[in-house]
């Protein structure tokens, strides 16, 4: 006889959604920081058009661009440093040796991950809409946060790997030098053309460039991929990013547990 | 097989690299059997219960649990582990991984069972990080007996401790086992042993050593060696009555084992036994295990 499969992953959500929300460190970084940014970037003149001729306002073009900073965000840090933290304590050790299937524990990771992007994603809406004055019409709004949730599995999946590389101490760092490079060649803080040639032309096929795409073309904006090949290149970055994670965490199991 | 051992190793090796931690065990561990394995730091205990417990897979050999592969979820269903060095995540309450670890076993004890039997009343609203080592040894033993398991691993569940938490924590597995659950104990301590367990295997270099009751064991161990010669034949009978745990014979000279040397002395010349060639020789647990060894080809 083995125990509920469903009763042991809301067990585990709420496990994984108490470390995190207890950690502040990881509550500030996504419910506060992408604020933060957003008054910076998102409040100055926000009704303005956001390029000469555009009918986007600044507010609403910052707010998307932060959105999709945000759930990366999350989805990397969570699984990144999460998981390299829970390897330096061996906590992989005792649940290794329990019946809890590992998928679920898994499943539960991403659960909480996306119930935080949302959080996080709620939070910088409400505030873009009072603050900056960003009206959106409710499918939009869906969408837009949709769309990111849906896109976010690369992010998962590359959080998870960078977990299973990573060090329990310099993982914090790891991600960041991985992830901050990536948000701005991608042009999420600052637009493409006030960056070197290099970056320019590698900018459009980083990953954050199409997830950035699926949350401007939600407000209208004429991207240069359609919504197919935008999801089209996230998936491509799922399953790289997907197989970089399969081979990491086969490497750190293969060392402890044959 | 079916509901034969609750655990088992049948000719299994371990071997990390070119160190040979397992060199060829086979155990057999029934239902309802406490059994503590007993080992100087390094003997292979801790990799033998990774074996049964499908943590590490056997080089050669296998195990089994409940007669299944040690992976099997039915059988993982079946039993609780506390483990050396695992970590518990640092922000979780005392209360909310118990039930945590709760979820993962089909037919749970309550909650405030458990707590109670860890004694763990006190600390059930803290976070792990605020335990003490005696109280975070508890939360492991807690967490591996939530479930309510048929078997339980128990890998050095004293190591670190003060000798107060020590005491008081043995107590409280005492409690547990006269539940009557089959237990499997690693221990490099000898007292603790035979406190807990009825059954005692020690293991050296990655062999079986000694499998015997913990009596047995503690004769050949912690006794002191009186031998000598006589010049006057002596029989078994002739050491009726005197507090020796074993004794050996060989031609004209005898080997005996008792916890009281001194005692036994006294009453051989009050005999007017005829001694000579008399040697006391202690046995510390490390000569005892080397004095076990001896007799075997490594």
């Amino acid at each position: 006889m083995t125990a509920s499969y469903p009763r042991m992953l809301w067990m585990q959500f709420l496990a994984e959604f108490r470390k995190f929300w207890r950690v502040p460190a990881f509550a500030f970084f996504s419910l506060a920081l992408p604020l933060i940014i957003f008054i910076f970037f998102g409040l100055r003149d926000p009704t303005s058009p956001y390029a000469p001729g555009a009918i986007v306002t600044t507010g609403a073009y910052v707010m998307a661009s932060m959105a999709a900073y945000t759930v990366g965000n999350v989805m990397v840090f969570s699984f990144g440093i999460g998981v390299a933290v829970e390897r330096g304590q061996k906590q992989d050790l005792l649940l290794r040796a329990s019946p809890l299937p590992p998928a679920i524990y898994l499943l539960a990771k991403v659960l909480n991950a996306l119930v935080f992007s949302l959080l996080a994603m709620t939070v910088l809406f409400v505030f873009a809409h009072f603050a900056a004055s960003v009206n959106l019409s409710a499918t939009a709004w869906v969408s837009l946060a949709g769309r990111l949730l849906l896109g976010s599995l690369a992010f998962i999946m590359l959080g998870f790997g960078l977990g299973y590389l990573a060090g329990p101490n310099s993982a914090p760092a790891v991600v960041n030098v991985i992830y901050l490079p990536i948000a701005f060649g991608s042009g999420i803080f600052i637009p493409t053309q006030f960056l070197p040639d290099f970056i320019r032309w590698l900018s459009p096929y980083l990953p954050l460039s199409p997830f950035a795409q699926l949350a401007w073309s939600v407000l209208g904006i004429k991207t240069d991929r359609s919504v197919e090949s935008n999801f089209a290149l996230l998936g491509v970055y799922t399953i790289a990013f997907f197989l970089l994670a399969l081979w990491a965490y086969r490497r750190d199991t293969s060392i402890k547990f044959t | 097989m079916g509901e034969g051992a609750a655990a088992e190793l049948i000719d299994a090796t371990k071997n990390y690299g070119s160190l040979q931690a397992v060199k060829g065990i086979s155990l057999s561990i029934g239902a309802g059997e406490v059994v503590a394995m007993l080992g100087p730091n390094g003997a292979g205990k801790t990799t033998s219960i990774s074996l049964m417990l499908g943590l590490r897979k056997p080089t050669s050999g296998s195990a089994r649990l409940f007669g299944m592969k040690p992976t099997d979820r039915r059988a993982r269903s079946r039993t609780g582990v506390m483990l050396q060095e695992s970590g518990v995540p640092q922000v979780l309450k005392v209360s909310e991984m118990i039930d945590l670890f709760r979820s993962y076993y089909p037919s749970p004890m309550p909650t405030a069972r458990v707590i109670e039997l860890a004694g763990l009343e006190e600390k059930a609203q803290s976070q792990n990080k605020d335990l003490s080592g005696g109280q975070r040894q508890r939360l492991y033993f807690a967490l591996a007996i939530c479930g309510d398991p048929d078997l339980i691993f128990l890998d050095e569940p004293t190591v670190g401790l003060d000798v107060e938490s020590r005491r008081s924590f043995i107590q409280s597995i005492k409690g547990f086992i006269a539940s009557g659950k089959t237990i499997v104990l690693t221990t490099h301590n000898l007292d603790e042993a035979d406190e807990l367990a009825r059954r005692v295997v020690v293991i050296d270099h990655g062999l079986i050593i000694a499998d015997a009751s913990p009596d047995e064991i503690k004769a050949k161990v912690i006794g002191r060696r009186v031998s000598f010669t006589s010049g006057k034949p002596l029989t078994q009978t002739d050491f009726d009555g005197l507090p020796v745990m074993h004794s050996e014979i060989q031609g004209s000279h005898y080997v005996l084992v008792t916890s009281e040397p001194e005692a036994l002395l006294r009453e051989l010349f009050r005999r007017g036994t005829d001694i000579r060639d008399l040697e006391v020789a202690g046995a510390g647990l490390e000569e005892a295990f080397l004095s076990l060894t001896g007799n075997r080809d490594r």
